[in-house]
């Protein structure tokens, strides 16, 4: 069922995400500090909570700098396509029983579908900077992200078999009894893997590596649209990790504790090991991150979906 | 569906007014309260402190563009799997066996392109002197 009151829910879940977004900018210096034995921000206010409202309003204010030499245009739509096609994709995205904004019986298409076209803000604005890093990074995040997709809906599919809906509501109800983790554990850590690739988080995140290309496809940014880059990544991040919960972990399930606690318990476990992955592992190399996409990773997800429909077959009839 | 399907859908079409208006005003907000001074050096794209020569609208490695290829014939390939995997209960063996065949075909396909060397990158294509 979709929520009775439509504004409330959009409201609610929009306010939601974006603050956990943005709190992600300090949760992750908080984090990667403790692990690399220093402090991270704790200057502005309380455990240098503040921070994201000192970075945000320096951003806001800091000079709008549209290249003369860029396409115009392009340059300043792209940040805002990341932001809408992230954003879309919480619309669907199961909270508790009732939470939801748009209770799709599509919504698993829908998710891949947002994240198919997050593509087009990387690709534009590498290639709308005229800049030769910004052009690299872009060609980079392009081929990257297009070859993690073809497996990532692939790894998808043996949760839809076992669960044989496309609706997230659905999804979660079916793992009443087992967790999806459990028959599905090599579809998780593909999706895992995938979900990664296409946030850009590291190792993965060749298209921004700092060391050789200055930041890729956002070099040329400034002020709030390398603002909107960096919250949209964060946002990826969110979401990718609600996904995870959603199809794999139960959702909103749990004892004791009320829905939405549990799912928010998981989804920012979740969100942790993103942030220990980023503190742990190296960057790997181009032609490496490529063969691994099309060499292992599409045929084990292809070889996933057959055992799981075998199984299927044999023990529901 | 049981219920209303423009219902399902209305929430949604609010939710992207509402996250357009998010989007834009960013931007928007920025544009006002950011100010501009532009100087010389500014105008240039960033190079590391280097004086640019030419601009980003160069070649580069036809292997970018043999990828997007590989992802549309993959991932076409791919769709037909979604609904197969919804209805395979109802199917039951014969989709099975249908679905075999047709993976079977796919593989043919993806090993062609492998053993072409369209997979490789660097050091690697370099050797077979190819692409």
């Amino acid at each position: 069922m979709t929520s009775p009151y439509p504004f409330a829910a959009i409201f609610g879940i929009l306010i939601v995400a974006l603050t956990i977004a943005s709190g992600l900018i300090w949760i992750e210096r908080r984090l990667l500090a403790l692990w690399q034995d220093r402090y991270g921000p704790n200057r502005v206010g309380p455990f240098g909570l503040l921070q994201v409202l000192a970075d945000t309003i320096k951003l806001l204010a800091k000079e709008d700098w549209i290249p003369p030499f860029a396409d115009k245009p392009v340059f300043i739509i792209a940040p805002a396509i990341i932001m809408i096609t992230v954003l879309m994709s919480f619309a669907v995205i199961p909270i508790a029983p009732g939470i939801i904004i748009s209770d799709l019986n599509i919504a698993l298409l829908f998710f891949l579908a947002m994240s198919s076209l997050g593509v087009y803000s990387i690709v534009l604005a590498g290639w709308s900077s005229d800049n030769k890093y910004s052009l690299l990074g872009g060609v980079r995040a392009a081929a990257q992200m297009l070859s993690y997709e073809v497996f990532m809906g692939l790894s998808l599919m043996g949760v839809v078999l076992l669960s044989g809906s496309f609706d997230l509501v659905d999804i979660v109800h079916a793992q009443r009894k087992i967790w999806f983790i459990i028959p599905q554990f090599l579809g998780f850590v593909l999706f895992l893997i995938a979900g990664l690739a296409e946030t850009r988080r590291l190792p993965f995140d060749l298209p921004e590596a700092e060391s050789e290309l200055v930041a890729g496809f956002h070099s040329e940014y400034s002020g709030m649209k390398f603002g909107m880059f960096f919250v949209g990544e964060y946002l990826g991040v969110t979401l990718i990790s609600a996904m995870i919960t959603i199809l794999f972990f139960g959702g909103w399930m749990g004892p004791v504790l009320p829905p939405i606690v549990w799912f928010l318990l998981k989804m920012f476990f979740f969100i942790g090991v993103f942030i220990l992955m980023r503190a742990s592992l190296p960057r790997p190399r181009f032609d490496q991150l490529m063969a691994w996409a099309w060499k292992l990773m599409l045929p084990l997800a292809l070889a996933n979906l057959l055992v799981t429909g075998a199984v299927v077959l044999a023990f529901f009839h | 569906m049981p219920d209303n399907y423009f219902a399902r859908y209305l929430p949604l079409l609010i939710h992207l007014v509402i996250v357009g208006i998010v989007a834009c005003g960013m931007v928007l907000l920025s544009w006002l309260i950011g100010w501009r001074r532009p100087t010389r050096a500014k105008m240039a794209p960033y190079e590391c402190g280097m004086a640019p020569i030419g601009d980003a609208r160069e070649r580069f490695s036809v292997k970018f563009y043999l990828v997007a290829m590989l992802f549309i014939l993959f991932d076409v390939e791919a769709v037909f799997l979604y609904p197969w995997a919804i209805i395979l209960r109802d199917l039951k063996m014969f989709g099975f066996w249908e679905m075999i065949v047709y993976i079977d075909i796919v593989l043919v396909g993806f090993f062609y392109i492998w053993k072409k060397g369209v997979l490789d990158w660097g050091e690697a294509s370099m050797k077979r002197g190819g692409f």
